[in-house]
């Protein structure tokens, strides 16, 4: 195998033996991203130069778990002195003067950033497809979408261009672009990962995570992001184990929980077939499947679309033109305000910002936003109840593969029912991973998603890599 | 005042108090002022893109303090809320602020109204953050300094409990006083680390219903709070006696013409969609720190007094001034330490150390003169080496010299005439050379021996012992 197409852990082993540097490394995934980038468009920026600094410093310093590994960030994660877009107009230009928290440690350990990552504008869509600049493709196919909001950040796992990636999810955007593109993708725990640094979307959803080709290299990043930040408050000051040590543990006698309320009429059979197979293999590696209930299931996206764009319309009140970023004339300051946020922001991220700002509003706050904190804790209890009877839980990640470019763009509501799977697990702030679980008749992946109880990324890790390890669809890689 | 007999006013004040912390309420910058624009600022409180606030716990303990101060209920849970609204000198397009959960709750103050003890009860006492400073400086443009932004606030609410200009000051200068006094505000309304909006309404008096209130804003002086309310109370009345209906408005203090003028209606009003701030956990004060706080509560100015009274036997006039400052309720104790006797001291502060401080516009902490000094004069007095009246002289020249009363009197020959021979023809003088006046005291105008007294007192310069020009004076006149 050629070296871009290698993952975290395998990249390490051939750099620890020697024989390959960092930057030998970094010529072959430049060179693979020189050949597709056009193609797939996963980039929004590329930190060549910056890149081959970062690992000239590596193979000099040799030691940190990361030395030398090419790790592509969403554009949504601020580097110091590196643009951070968000894929929005607004941002376009805007070059932070801080390092987030996040990318701080992956310095500390030695990582290469190979570039920053396309996503839906500021996070806010399931394809790529609001990126104020182009959408992504997906490897798997040229005219499908990768999924998003990290679609930049899967499609470049998957297409070899990194090592591996971080992404960000507010409402399932690493675990569903991971499913779509055949990768893996981990949500940790609400609170297990600072959010010092990242673009808020909806500040009590959102959770920075690895998008990586394995999920061991999904524990190996966990390891290194994961933990308190002073800089964080709802950062949790948890004890952080080594995330590692689960990967290779057996999962007999676990229980597995699989909710009714995931396989519904009228998802697509190919998904439930292979999701229903995974359940059957976890059986075969000694895991008992138990049906449990989620009943407040069906409320979860009218829920998130609540709070998430009640807190978006409050996040998003900051850009403004008058300190950094895009700034449009006018006559007068009303005039300026309306100009900056009518040019900057796109249709998805102004339709979030009215819906918030109406749900807010004095009159409707406590018939939308009161009622959707209500349901919350339900949809929290919900879990809190099924993890009395089970270890962890299975599901779909995505009700289908992916789509078409184009094919849900024009229906917001098509589009929002592509976290179906997703959403509840950031209400209820619960770990979730995506692993490849199978291909449609059309070579398109499917992915398996699998919830574990607050701060038990271990057993999700666990699992995950049982599952993975016993099958070889992790190994597929698109034709491109 | 024949008009506003039969109406009274009902008044309730909302005060802003800057928090005397070193750094920000959110961010680790200094407070201080005076200092280039924007230079105190960092990415947290000029609200760049991914930053995240962190609560300073000295700004807390500050509140909790004042509430503790101000008799109020200290919440066992509370947290932040966002008040939204556009603003450029607001970076976040949001203050970080609290609604429904204040720190403080059910407090009180006690105010001398009318001779008599009135309690104003406090609705609340919350904590928030300052906004920047918009500069207009004419030309095409405003500018922005963001120094002030993230400086801690304390809003205290107070019960629409007064009822007329004179309390509300009152109140106003309670406030001020215990903030001082715990040291948490510097209380200076000029500078604005004071500030004061007031909501004013009248209705016929003893009337349980409230009439249309009308809140009152830019009164940055206690004189002005009182001016507009007086203003405010007038315009009301008379307009409710020629049948017009009081709008609810927010009207502005406009100290040169001594009016207030309307700013906004409240149809106009924004609408803060405030909710629960999700960058910030609900915080919940452990009881034992909250005990430590009330623990390290000095004695406030009420106690004290009550003190002054018993303990030293000083009027009550005497006491309310003394305690009015905690710095000079410490100057007054400490020279009654050294040995004073508490009512000449309490005179002489009162009297001549205000004075000489008022003219150079500085406070008593950093008076040249010390209570030991007024001790040495007062012992000066007391053992007849110098007069009452070169007592004052000496004062002010230890006030501009710091130098002790001893030398100066030295120095300067003013050591009292006790000498009764000396004494004695110079009385003699006095009375050769007013023979009418003497003659007329003689014919019972005994009031005219003040006459021969000051006469002496200017022959020596004010250095004759008083007692002894009394006895000889009498003593001489009775004899012819
Ligand atoms: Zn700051």
């Amino acid at each position: 195998m050629e070296l871009h197409q290698l993952g975290v852990e395998e990249l390490k082993n051939v750099l620890d033996k020697g024989g390959v540097s960092p930057a030998e490394v970094l010529d072959s995934v430049f060179k693979r991203i020189d050949a597709i980038q056009e193609k797939v468009k996963a980039f929004v920026t590329l930190t060549r130069e910056q890149a081959y600094g970062m690992a000239a410093a590596a193979g000099a310093r040799g030691a940190g778990a990361l030395a030398g590994i090419p790790i592509a960030i969403k554009d949504n994660i601020c580097t110091k002195g590196i643009r951070t877009t968000c894929s929005s107009r607004m941002l376009e230009n805007f070059v932070p003067p801080y390092e987030s928290t996040v990318t701080g440690r992956l310095l500390e350990a030695g990582y290469v950033l190979v570039g920053k990552t396309n996503l839906d504008e500021f996070a806010m869509g399931s394809s790529t497809e609001n990126s104020a600049f182009f959408t992504t493709r997906n490897p798997w196919d040229l005219d499908r979408i990768p999924g998003g909001s990290s679609g930049g950040s899967a499609a470049a796992v998957s297409a070899g261009m990194c090592a591996a990636a971080l992404g960000s999810d507010t409402g399932g955007s690493i675990r569903q672009p991971a499913s779509l593109c055949g990768v893996v993708g981990l949500k940790p725990t609400y609170g297990r990962v600072s959010r010092h640094g990242l673009v808020a979307f909806a500040s009590s959803l959102d959770q920075i995570g690895p998008i990586t080709k394995t999920v061991k290299d999904a524990a190996i990043l966990l390891n290194i992001i994961a933990g308190h930040d002073a800089a964080d408050s709802t950062s949790a000051p948890m004890p952080i184990p080594d995330f590692t040590r689960p990967a290779g543990m057996d999962i007999k006698g676990f229980r597995v929980g699989i909710p009714k309320e995931y396989f519904i009429p009228g998802m697509d059979r190919e998904v439930e077939a292979a999701v229903l197979a995974a359940v059957k293999q976890l059986e075969a590696l000694g895991a008992i499947p138990v049906e449990v209930s989620l009943p407040h299931t069906a409320y979860a996206i009218a829920t998130y679309y609540i709070l998430a764009t009640s807190e978006a319309s409050s996040n998003l009140a900051r850009y403004d033109g008058v300190k950094y970023g895009f700034r449009a004339g006018g006559k007068d300051l009303l005039e300026t305000y309306m100009n900056t946020r009518a040019q900057g922001f796109g249709p998805e991220v102004k339709r979030r910002i009215m819906l918030g700002t109406y749900a807010l509003s004095s009159g409707y706050y406590e018939a939308y936003y009161g009622r959707a904190q209500q349901v919350r804790t339900l949809i929290k209890k919900d879990f809190e109840e099924a993890f009395k009877s089970v270890d962890i839980i299975a599901t779909p990640t995505s009700p289908t593969a992916a789509f078409k470019v184009g094919e849900k763009a024009a229906d917001p509501l098509q589009m929002y029912l592509s976290d179906i799977f997703t959403i509840s697990i950031n209400l209820a702030g619960l770990p979730g991973i995506s692993v490849p679980c199978g291909f449609t008749r059309e070579e398109l992946p499917i992915g398996l998603q699998l919830i574990g109880r607050h701060f038990d990324e271990e057993t999700v890790i666990r699992v995950a890599h049982a599952y993975e390890q016993s099958t070889d669809w992790h190994g597929r890689r698109p034709k491109l | 005042m024949g008009e506003s007999d039969i109406y009274e006013a009902v008044i309730g004040l909302e005060v802003h108090a800057q928090l005397l912390t070193d750094s920000k309420i959110f961010c680790g910058c200094s407070t201080k002022f005076g200092l280039p624009p924007n230079s105190q600022t960092c990415p947290v409180c000029t609200g760049m893109p991914g930053s995240l606030p962190v609560l300073n716990r000295k700004a807390l303990e500050f509140t909790i303090k004042t509430g503790l101060a101000m008799n109020c209920i200290i919440a066992g849970f509370s947290r932040f809320a966002r008040k939204n609204y556009f603003y450029p000198d607001l970076p976040k397009g949001y203050q970080i602020s609290q609604y429904e959960l204040p720190v403080c709750e059910h407090g009180y103050v006690e105010i001398n109204a009318g001779g008599k003890v009135k309690k104003i009860g406090l609705t609340r006492i919350h904590i928030e953050e300052d906004a920047g400073k918009n500069i207009h400086e004419g030309g095409p443009y405003s500018l922005v300094d963001l120094n002030r932004a993230g400086v801690p606030l304390m809003e205290i609410v107070s019960e629409p409990d007064m009822r007329s200009p004179e309390e509300a000051g009152a109140y106003m200068r309670k406030l001020r006083t215990i903030l001082r006094y715990i040291g948490v505000c510097d209380g200076n309304m000029e500078q604005g680390s004071l500030r004061c909006d007031a909501n004013v309404s009248v209705r016929p008096e003893g009337s349980g219903a409230f009439g249309t209130k009308v809140e009152l804003k830019n009164m940055n002086s206690f004189k002005f709070v009182e001016k507009a309310l007086e203003y405010e109370i007038k315009r009301q009345i008379s307009a409710v006696k020629k049948g017009e209906r009081i709008i609810q408005e927010t009207r502005l203090w406009d100290s040169a013409a001594g009016v207030t003028q309307p700013m906004r209606t409240k149809e106009e009003a924004h609408d803060y969609r405030y909710f629960p701030e999700p960058d910030l956990v609900p915080f919940m004060p452990a009881e034992e720190w909250v005990r430590e706080i009330g623990a390290s509560i000095p004695e406030l100015p009420d106690a004290r007094r009550a003190r002054f009274v018993q303990a030293y036997g000083l009027p009550e006039y005497d006491a309310d001034l003394l305690t009015s400052e905690r710095p000079l309720a410490e100057w007054f104790e400490e020279a009654v330490r050294l040995g004073a006797q508490p009512k000449p001291a309490s005179n002489w502060i009162m009297g001549e150390l205000m004075r000489l401080l008022n003219e150079d516009g500085i406070s008593v902490e950093a008076s040249p003169l010390a209570p030991a000094g007024l001790v040495e004069l007062l012992s000066l007095i007391d053992a007849g080496t110098i007069s009452g009246k070169i007592a004052k002289t000496v004062f002010e020249e230890m006030y501009r010299s710091r130098k002790p009363a001893s030398a100066i009197v030295k120095e300067k020959g003013l050591l009292q005439i006790s000498d009764e021979s000396e004494l004695s023809s110079l009385i003699d003088q006095v009375i050769g050379a007013n023979p009418n006046e003497a003659g007329r005291y003689r014919g019972g105008e005994e009031k005219l021996l003040g006459f021969f007294v000051g006469q002496v007192m200017k022959a020596t310069k004010g250095k004759a012992n008083p007692g002894m020009i009394n006895k000889l004076l009498k003593e001489k006149l009775k004899k012819d």
